[in-house]
């Protein structure tokens, strides 16, 4: 705490807050101009683009742009989609393809240099991604089973003694249309948020140091190594938290067209 | 303690001040309107892109992928199986060849011996019959010696005989009679 406290006598360091993710807009006062939202469109477009040239061949031996963009699309495919939903999978590789790719890549903004904002630390998208996926889930299974033995199996859940309802109802029904959207979403934008922090603590923190004096400019260094050693901890974290969305989503599908409880 | 807690109560005013500053509640829990059209807008497009795009491009690629290794695996058991008849093919003629080869070899012996022993039975006979007319010319000569020998031992006796006798035994008749008698006397002393 020492040299925080040191810091912040002297010139009056402003730690990283919460306001660090209200950006203003790029043009004043319009806010679809604001440095998140034109970061998730050009994940958009970066994201075509170079799926669009990695496929636009597709040819029996890949070259080494399609053998990339194959691996990422395989890897969901096949350990996402195919062993998680089973036989029916491949109506959903679409989503999911587009889910971790999307979320992958505005991930990685994070720590994407002159970038460097992960777009999902605004609450907004993993809400959208999340509404997404709850839509999704619930008509597959109401398409699948039908929407009165589906809330039917939701609430009453086979093989437990008809008191334990009292509590198990509620907790079912919550899990279904509350917990399971509303965790998918915090989950990532969370970790995503927490980290963008963290990075900004060393750096911004780093940075204060060296215009402090002599003793503390000996000291900013180590702050900017944490920096850099967080950042490949927070690429772990951003690889991590869209395998793992796209993971749940490709459960919960799964659950939907389980026929068995 | 007191100072660092002072310290957070400072930081804690700063960042209030900063979120009145920026326009916008402090919560970051709480969505913005232009961000969710955003989100629902740019994910839709991606969705698209990549549904009508890059899927279906990619899954030709695999399922081609898939079909010219399976081929070409079918195309290699194929390979295979013909070699392994050929193979069998050959074996089988070789080991027919063996066999003729044997058989040849078996017959040309049998023949070899046969021939030697034909050429033996042929040289043998010639023997005896050479040694027969040999034996027949043998006989005759020596009859005919004793036949010349008779006569010529009787005409000498004769003569001899006729000498030491005085007496003339010109008749022919009378000579071989006592030429004979002689002769069987001399048979009967022996």
């Amino acid at each position: 705490m020492g040299f925080i406290r040191l810091a912040a006598e002297g010139e009056g360091f402003t730690p990283p807050s919460t306001a660090d993710f209200n950006l203003p807009p790029v043009l004043a006062g319009n806010p679809y101009t604001t440095k998140p939202v034109l970061l998730v469109f050009f994940s958009v477009i970066l994201v075509s683009i170079f799926f669009i040239l990695a496929s636009r061949k597709a040819s029996l031996v890949p070259n080494r742009l399609q053998f990339a963009g194959e691996s990422v699309y395989g890897f969901v495919r096949n350990d996402l989609a195919k062993d998680v939903i089973g036989p029916e999978f491949m109506r959903f590789v679409p989503y999911l393809f587009t889910l971790f790719t999307f979320i992958l890549t505005n991930n990685i903004f994070g720590i994407v240099p002159l970038i460097q904002f992960p777009t999902m630390s605004r609450v907004s998208f993993p809400y959208v991604l999340a509404i997404f996926t709850f839509l999704i889930f619930h008509y597959v299974a109401i398409k699948h089973k039908g929407l009165f033995p589906y809330l039917k199996e939701i609430m009453f859940m086979p093989g437990v003694p008809k008191p334990v309802y009292v509590l198990l109802t509620p907790i079912e029904l919550a899990t279904y249309f509350i917990v399971r959207p509303l965790t998918l979403s915090l989950r990532l934008f969370a970790n995503m948020f927490a980290g963008h922090l963290l990075l900004l603590v060393f750096i911004l923190g780093g940075d204060h140091l060296l215009q402090g004096v002599i003793g503390l400019k000996l000291v900013s260094p180590f702050a900017f190594l944490f920096g850099i050693a967080l950042t490949f901890f927070e690429f772990m974290v951003q690889v991590l938290q869209a395998y793992i969305f796209t993971l749940l989503t490709a459960l919960y599908v799964a659950g939907a067209l389980a026929d068995e409880h | 303690m007191s100072s660092e807690l002072k310290i957070f109560d400072s930081f804690a005013s700063n960042n209030v001040a900063l979120n009145y500053a920026a326009g916008e509640g402090a919560n970051p829990l709480i969505p913005h309107t232009a961000e969710i059209v955003v989100g629902f807008i740019a994910f839709s497009l991606l969705f698209i892109v990549l549904r009508s795009k890059v899927v279906p491009m990619f899954e030709k690629a695999f399922n081609a992928r898939t079909e010219a290794i399976e081929g070409g695996m079918q195309r290699a058991e194929l390979a295979q199986r013909d070699a392994q008849i050929a193979l069998q093919k050959y074996t089988e003629q070789l080991a027919d060849a063996r066999g003729e080869a044997q058989k040849i070899r078996e017959e040309a012996r049998s023949q070899g011996a046969a021939i030697i022993e034909d050429l033996r039975a042929k040289a043998q006979e010639e023997a005896a019959r050479i040694t027969a007319a040999a034996q027949v010319t043998i006989e005759a000569e020596r009859q005919q010696a004793i036949t010349s020998l008779r006569n010529e031992v009787g005409a000498l006796a004769t003569e001899l005989a006729s000498k030491i006798v005085g007496e003339s035994l010109e008749d022919q008749v009378r000579q071989s009679r006592i030429v004979d008698r002689f002769i069987a006397e001399l048979e009967g002393k022996k």
